[in-house]
């Protein structure tokens, strides 16, 4: 399979270096042409971004390719895979073109390549492993690395003397020290390559890796060093100079290098900005940075095998090479147990000796090592072609060879491999406590230490950095065992969708009181449901204003036909707007159903709460009332009552709102209002439609996009005799809406609609039977009180107006500061314009009652 | 050290209270001061209102609970051998010897279950071996705060009991806590090794603590 991709793969580029070769003379000023050109190359305008273009394209192709094969990649890791494919495409390039094109470049490398990388090991490192390891961590990467640089340097320079290497190599002390500086680094980039797969404990992980990341600082600053001692000229050298060079380097390292500052920017984005962005967004921050950074790392690996190639560069020298690769490895197992040795005396876990094998394989030479080395000026360091040649091979060698041999070595060594378990509530809950103990005993005795500062950093975090950096919405709500929570629900919820809804309409009411252990994460919901109902339901009122079964279904069919049809008129405008994505008409169709469904259980909540309440949302009308709805009688009308005449108050409010809708309708033209246009309804409008005929019946009195008004309660109170147990529906529903909590309902909308996107095959059903059930509700009327719930949708308005209603007005403004994130919500799936109005109406709505 | 030796003889009962807690002299001499230090007026013991003195136990969720902790069976005064009993758990574990130690003897107070139990006591307000519902919705509000509102609290903690609770008794058992411990920390009994810890070095400077990391 990748044998015969290889060739395929090599064909754009053999395209590309055959046509620079010819293009590169017509392109060329000078030449004559006679008559006028019509047909000519301009390889010279575009040729940085083709070659970008065309390197993302090869290397994209390469990882589908190898992901193809999962036999393969299961034994090879990538990273050698992109290696090999490198130095066939060099070699290719190499053939067609005579000369090695193609280079890893030094400047390229680190202020593109490798930035995304780091930046992205950093945004998903692990914050708390790598605090609660960060003396290890350092110790390893600023120790080891000083000491990996001057014994490996010293090693070779001896080898040197002894007269191992061929005399050719010319280099001093000072040369062998600079090389060893740079040989020395552990790379982030091949270790995360080869380490991502092996899957070893988190600890080893967090600890290798960790050093390799930090460490780039430690080199890179000694690699200066080095290299300005050596453009110096080692005669030049004086004691001094030295202590300056430490002085330097210590300087350098505290004002920290730019590797380490991105992945200490990656470390602190994590935390805020994931708190501050909508749920979409920060799927998109996190795919976005992981594409970059796997694009990067494979074409780094990729351009490391294709500069390998160029054999112009190459000098070799056997004893350098063998010397440098015995060093490598012999220094850094060395390294690894004297450090490990000093760090066991203070660590509570020690570092056994297969983490110390494995860390000591693992360290991988990688792109900054080879980046480095080309970075190497010719004239001052004499040997820099030996020097190349070698960190190729230790860089081909570590990873290839290593890379592939240490999956092996891991599984025959049995490190602990990292258990991946589901976050439970207990866990994080227990963290917690255990945190907050062990900082209390720290208090009691009086003694500072780790816990001690971890409890300061987290209470100063609390109370200033959080509130800087975080929305105070976000802030709100933000809490670690809310967190988990919150994704323990969704998680039920996909799950549950997953199912298709079906589970719980046939055995979620009469499920077994306790449900299995195993199964938790199925039925959760369901028990969520359950128990909810028990506690302080809002709408448990519903249940009270019994009614007769019989009509009670003809009600529930009217609306469900009024509500859960598809609008054969509606129009959206044709938006092609840059900054929100569009969904499809499928998408769009759910979203509107969806939207019915949430103004159908609002209407229904509404009129039967609304006599309750109906002091508290007093202040309402006049707040949102007057924004909009060109100003009609009725919010006059609203503001003039007294609150003593309620029922009056009530029944004008709504006639008036008749007829002013009425007018609207008739000559309203405007897209953009139909939307919130079903809001406002009739009592009696509704109750002719029902007695009139029902299903049919209701489709052609409103043809129009508005939506009938579900307003039950107004009717059947009229109806005396339209009494019985029913109401089956409403109860249901306002408990699906109750067991996601209101802050986590805009959640659960985006899983709904994640799920949607995902169009799996059983999520898809959800939708459709929303917009199904009014066909088998006239046939088999029983199930008709069961059948909304596969919708099963969790209407954020509901939720606001729901709260809006219960609490008090104080509550208002933290409304308000909610609003802006429903309404970007929103905004993405309809026209900006109508999703404004479209929440503000909602809040009239609330207001009216 | 060399002085720890003479002044050790300061505390009383010292060898009695090392055999029992398993701390080091010097340790025992450096908790000694601190135990002298919050007693404000020497009287011998420390009270409450010593305790409730530090200042970062104030902000501490758990602080009162932990202060209780000092206080079992409703006393109002603890002397230094209860005092550093109580700080034992806190040692970290010592090595696998479980097999070598004399099954006659008590477990001593840093072991793993020690140290559980020790924490399940800050749960388990009433002592009746159990976490109910209403103990574990206590701490819930403690740990999460104000931000979530006490219907999302009530919610969170059905969820929390239901997720521990094996036997359906809804409520948690010390079974089932340390079980929720050992499958949620994932890291069973390589976490508890130093989940609850002091570290004190045996000289008793805490200069070098810093290096003291704690893996997870």
């Amino acid at each position: 399979m990748l044998r015969a991709a290889l060739p395929l793969l090599g064909l754009p580029l053999v395209g590309a270096a055959a046509t620079e070769e010819p293009t590169q003379e017509p392109g060329s000023p000078g030449e004559p042409l006679p008559g006028l050109v019509l047909f000519r190359w301009q390889w010279h305008e575009v040729e940085a971004p083709y070659l970008v273009a065309l390197w993302i394209l090869v290397a994209s192709l390469a990882k589908i390719v190898f992901h193809l094969s999962r036999k393969v990649t299961s034994v090879v890791p990538e990273s050698c895979l992109l290696i090999l494919l490198g130095l066939v495409l060099g070699g290719i390039v190499l053939a067609v073109a005579k000369k090695a094109e193609y280079q890893l470049e030094p400047g390229t490398f680190f202020l593109f390549l490798l930035p995304p990388i780091v930046l992205d090991s950093g945004y998903f490192m692990p914050s708390r492993l790598l605090f609660d390891n960060l003396g290890a961590i350092l110790t390893y990467a600023v120790v080891g690395t000083l000491w990996n640089a001057f014994t490996t340097g010293a090693a070779l320079w001896g080898l040197q003397q002894a007269g191992l290497v061929a005399p050719r190599v010319q280099a001093g002390l000072l040369d062998f020290l600079l090389f060893g500086s740079l040989i020395s680094a552990v790379d982030p980039v091949a270790v995360l390559a080869v380490f991502e797969e092996v899957h070893v404990n988190e600890t080893l992980f967090i600890i290798v890796f960790g050093e390799s990341l930090l460490n780039d600082a430690v080199t890179v600053v000694l690699y200066k060093v080095c290299n300005s001692f050596v453009e110096m000229g080692s005669a030049n050298v004086q004691a001094t100079d030295y202590l300056k060079g430490v002085a330097y380097l210590t300087a350098e390292m505290a004002s920290l290098s730019a590797i380490l500052a991105v992945t200490m920017c990656g470390l602190g984005c994590k935390k805020y900005v994931e708190a501050n962005i909508s749920h979409k967004s920060r799927t998109t921050v996190k795919y976005t940075m992981k594409t970059l950074a796997s694009c990067a790392e494979t074409v780094i690996f990729m351009l490391l095998g294709i500069s390998a190639v160029d054999s112009s560069k190459w000098a070799w020298d056997s004893g350098l090479v063998l010397g440098t690769l015995f060093f490598i490895l012999f220094f850094r197992a060395l390294g690894v147990v004297l450090q490990t040795w000093v760090l066991n005396q203070f660590r509570l876990v020690p570092l056994d000796k297969i983490d110390q094998v494995v860390m000591s394989y693992g360290g991988l030479r990688g792109a900054v090592a080879f980046a480095l080395v080309i970075l190497l000026d010719k004239t001052k360091v004499p040997a820099k072609d030996y020097f190349v040649a070698t960190t190729i091979v230790v860089v081909f060698f570590t990873v290839i060879v290593q890379g592939l041999t240490i999956k092996p070595l891991v599984k025959w060594l049995k490190v602990k491999r990292s258990e991946h378990h589901k976050p439970t509530l207990n866990q994080e809950l227990h963290e917690h406590t255990f945190d907050h103990i062990l900082a209390a005993v720290e208090d009691v005795v009086g003694h500072h230490g780790y816990h001690y500062w971890r409890d300061r950093w987290e209470q100063f975090d609390k109370k200033y950095l959080s509130q800087l950096l975080m929305r105070r919405s976000a802030y709100r709500i933000r809490d670690q065992i809310w967190d988990v929570y919150y994704r323990l629900n969704i998680r039920d919820a996909i799950s549950f969708v997953d199912q298709g809804g079906h589970v719980l309409s046939s055995t979620g009411l009469t499920l077994p009181s306790m449900p299995s252990r195993n199964s938790v994460a199925e039925t959760s919901v369901t028990n969520l449901l359950r128990e909810s109902g028990s506690g302080a339901c809002l709408d448990l009122q519903v249940i009270d204003t019994v009614r007769s079964g019989r009509d009670r279904e003809d009600a529930v069919m009217h609306h469900l036909l009024c509500g859960g049809l598809y609008k054969p008129r509606r129009r959206y405008k044709a938006s092609c707007s840059r900054h929100f994505i569009l969904e499809d008409t499928q998408e769009r169709q759910d979203k509107e159903v969806f939207q019915q469904n949430m103004k159908r259980r609002l209407e229904s909540f509404k009129s039967t709460k609304h006599n309750i309440c109906f002091a508290k949302s007093k202040p309402r009308p006049r707040k949102a009332g007057c924004k909009k709805k060109n100003g009609v009688a009725n919010t006059a009308a609203t503001n003039g009552k007294s609150p003593g005449d309620l029922g009056f108050r009530d029944t004008a409010a709504v006639i008036l709102t008749v007829e002013s809708e009425e007018e609207e309708e008739e000559s309203d033209s405007s897209e953009t209002e139909k939307d919130d246009e079903g809001i406002i309804f009739v009592a009696r409008a509704t109750s002719e439609v029902l007695q009139e005929g029902k299903v049919s019946g209701s489709l052609e009195v409103c043809p129009s996009p508005r939506i009938i008004p579900p307003s039950p309660t107004c009717a059947e109170k009229e109806l005396p005799w339209k009494s019985g147990q029913g109401d089956l529906v409403v109860y249901v529903s306002s408990e699906t809406t109750k067991i996601v909590p209101v802050d986590m309902q805009m959640g659960w909308n985006q899983s709904i609609s994640s799920l949607e996107s995902l169009a799996s095959p059983s999520c898809t059903q959800a939708p459709t039977m929303t917009r199904l059930p009014p066909c088998p509700l006239a046939a088999e009327e029983p199930q008709a009180p069961l059948d909304p719930r596969p919708s099963f949708a969790f209407p954020p308005s509901l939720a606001k107006a729901g709260r809006s209603r219960s609490e008090s007005s104080a509550d208002i403004p933290r409304q308000q500061e909610l609003q802006p994130l429903m309404q970007h919500e929103d905004q993405s799936h309809l026209s900006p314009g109508t999703a404004s109005s479209h929440w503000c109406i909602q809040f009239n709505r609330g207001g009216r009652l | 050290m060399g002085s720890g030796g003479s002044r050790a003889a300061q505390v009383p009962d010292a060898d009695s209270i090392r055999r029992e807690t398993g701390f080091s002299q010097a340790t025992l001499l450096r908790l000694y001061h601190r135990f002298r230090a919050l007693d404000s007026n020497k009287k011998g013991y420390l009270s409450r209102v010593d305790l409730q003195q530090i200042g970062a136990l104030a902000v501490n969720p758990l602080g009162d609970r932990i202060i209780d902790s000092f206080f079992p069976d409703g006393s109002l005064r603890v002397d230094f051998p209860d005092f550093a009993r109580v700080l034992a758990h806190f040692r970290p574990v010592d090595d696998e010897d479980t097999g070598t130690r004399d099954p006659k003897e008590p477990e001593p107070l840093n072991s793993r279950m020690n140290k559980l139990r020790f924490a399940f006591q800050l749960y388990d307000l009433d002592r009746d071996g159990k976490i109910s519902r209403h103990e574990m919705l206590q701490v819930l509000r403690l740990m999460v705060g104000v931000q979530v509102t006490e219907e999302q609290l009530e919610s969170i903690t059905d969820r929390t009991v239901q997720e521990a609770d094996e036997d359906g008794d809804g409520a948690v058992s010390f079974l089932e806590f340390t079980k929720s411990c050992w499958e949620g920390l994932g890291l069973s009994w390589h976490f508890l090794k130093e989940a609850i810890y002091i570290s004190w070095r045996e000289d008793g400077s805490s200069r070098r603590s810093p290096f003291r990391c704690q893996g997870d």
